[in-house]
């Protein structure tokens, strides 16, 4: 009986959800694109009009130009380079905040003595340490790499032990009478409850990723838009400085974007409730 | 009138022991003496009747207290295997602790609990499946990855999990839906998919805590005489938590009325209802509504 009479309100839930998917997306962009036309119009006229050096401030257009001009040259093996680091660092740190993460929750010695430690970790002062690791590693990529991840596994552990603890404790009880030891509550309750705040952790890890990989090439490299921006600055090459930040910046957002698709495929139950 | 209830409702008398002595001298008095006569009580009518092959769930004297609170205490019930206990009480009566109790979730402080022969807890919660009033369905499973929840548990193989639960999906209504996820069910479809949940778990004895608290009063009362049903084509010994009256008698074949702080049981009904009847039919049945009528002034008086 109730077969019948539940079908039209269920088809009435997700039909609506599913047209106009793509106009939604665009209205809730638009404020966005609103905003960075009035910055990139302020910009344009406070460096035209008001007669501040392209040294100091670029214009748009000198930035883009600059871009252009140098892509071939430097811009592109740069950034290259830097994606590689961003890249390759990003997924360290996800594989060792996970690790980190299970190992805390499943010991609650292992937490007591371990949870101190990795707040220490994000008090290391990364600006010092960045050209000690260059001294022992060299100009590769490892220093680099390690930089990344000292910034990022952090928000990743955070989030994903807050979300493999977040589990309803009446469904831990339910689970034991369904005989689930703890193994099986880990992978089948605990696991996939926390993927959404691991999302978001590896949301927040994704922005500051480029941020450590100009760090370590800062601390020492022959190669990566860090390295463009050190060799820029002292000849007053502002707008290529500028070419490479916003090449960063649009990794950083690109990385962003990457992770929410992924937890859109991989956690599409998570969107209820979320929207 | 707290003499009447024992009187009137019990034709058994091992329940007539422990209805009438109960509220007259509510300690541990008469407890030795009802689990004795449970023992060799002559077994009554109908439902009653598999006493003789083997209780399904003793507990004598049983106490938890939490701090300075105590939650239950002396509760000695018996379920025959295979029959149906309703429990109904005011909130804060301990109804669901005594589930808790049961199902080896917790352990007493006082008394021990027996279910089909084992008393540890460890034990009890392999014989014992428990559903609470919410759903608690994992969101990111399918009807039937969730139906299959328990099977996976005792290590059978995901596919073959979900191809076993396949044919029960149709008996309890959720034909079609075995691929949605719980946020696209209405709420009896998922209170549905959790009991089939609990079941496939395949338990001897089954522990509703208020299962059905959450819904509209229409999808309740047809689940109640769904879940009726269900119990009658495939008997288990089940223990009902509620606190809805009509529901105790629907579907338990004994009633207990339990009062609050401490929470200890007042009363014990044996209910008589033709088998076959509609839950309509049986709403308006005169034994049903004197049953009830009793035992809502008696929960008046307890609370």
């Amino acid at each position: 009986m109730s077969t019948t009479v539940t079908r039209p309100e269920e088809s009435a839930v997700t039909a609506p959800a599913k047209s106009g998917r793509t106009s939604a997306g665009i209205r809730r962009a638009l404020p966005a694109a609103g905003i960075l036309v009035v910055i990139a119009l302020i910009w344009e006229a406070v460096s035209h009009w008001f007669g501040v050096p392209d040294y100091v401030l670029p214009s748009l257009d000198s930035i883009w130009s600059t871009g252009i001009s140098d892509w071939s040259g430097t811009l592109a093996t740069a950034t290259w380079v830097t994606t590689e680091e961003v890249f390759l660092g990003f997924l360290l740190s996800i594989v060792i905040a996970l690790v980190i993460a299970f190992a805390l929750h499943s010991s609650r010695v292992v937490r007591n003595a371990v949870y101190p430690l990795l707040i220490g970790s994000q008090a290391v002062p990364i600006v010092v340490i960045a050209p000690v690791l260059a001294i022992i590693f060299g100009y590769t990529i490892t220093p680099k790499l390690i930089v990344v991840t000292l910034i990022c596994f952090f928000p990743i552990v955070v989030n994903t032990i807050d979300g493999l603890a977040s589990v309803d404790p009446e469904l831990l009880r339910v689970m034991r009478t369904l005989d689930g030891n703890r193994w099986a509550t880990l992978r089948r309750v605990e696991a996939p409850a926390a993927l959404p705040s691991m999302f978001s952790g590896m949301r927040i890890a994704a922005t500051y990723a480029p941020i450590g990989a100009v760090f370590g090439e800062y601390a020492g490299s022959q190669n990566g838009l860090g390295y463009v921006m050190i060799q820029a600055i002292p000849q007053l090459q502002t707008a290529l400085v500028f070419a490479a930040i916003f090449i960063l910046t649009a990794e950083a957002i690109l990385l962003f974007i990457a992770v929410s698709v992924l937890e859109r495929i991989i956690c599409p139950w998570a969107r209820e409730g979320k929207r | 009138m707290s003499g009447t209830p024992a009187a009137k409702g019990v034709p058994l008398e091992e329940d007539a022991h422990t209805g009438a002595s109960v509220p007259g001298a509510p300690g541990r008095g008469p407890a030795p003496e009802a689990a004795g006569a449970g023992d060799t009580g002559t077994t009554g009518t109908g439902p009653a009747a598999p006493v003789a092959s083997g209780t399904g769930l003793r507990l004598s004297g049983v106490a938890r207290v939490f701090g300075q609170v105590v939650a239950v205490s002396g509760v000695d019930l018996e379920v025959p295997l295979h029959s149906r206990l309703s429990i109904v009480g005011p909130s804060g009566c301990g109804k669901s602790t005594l589930l808790a109790l049961i199902c080896g979730l917790d352990e007493p402080n006082e008394g021990t609990i027996d279910v089909l022969g084992a008393t540890t807890s460890a034990e009890r919660l392999r014989r014992c499946a428990w559903m609470p009033q919410r759903d608690l369905l994992l969101p990111w499973r399918d009807v039937l990855g969730n139906a299959a929840l328990a099977l996976e548990n005792q290590g059978v193989r995901r596919r073959t999990a979900r191809q076993r639960v396949a044919h029960l999906v149709e008996r309890f209504g959720l034909a079609g839906f075995e691929e949605q996820l719980p946020h696209q069910l209405s709420g009896g479809m998922r209170q549905r998919v959790s009991f089939l949940r609990t079941l496939v778990a395949g338990k001897e004895v089954l522990l509703l805590d208020e299962p059905f608290g959450a819904l509209d009063s229409i999808t309740r009362a047809d689940l109640q005489e769904w879940l009726r049903t269900a119990l009658d084509a495939e008997p288990r010994t089940t223990v009902l938590v509620t606190h809805d009256v009509e529901e105790a008698l629907l579907i338990g074949e004994r009633v207990v009325v339990m009062s609050a702080r401490p929470g200890r049981i007042v009363a014990q009904f044996d209910v008589h209802l033709p088998h076959a009847g509609s839950r309509r039919e049986l709403i308006r049945h005169p034994e049903f509504t004197e049953l009830r009528d009793e035992i809502l002034s008696l929960l008046e008086a307890v609370t």
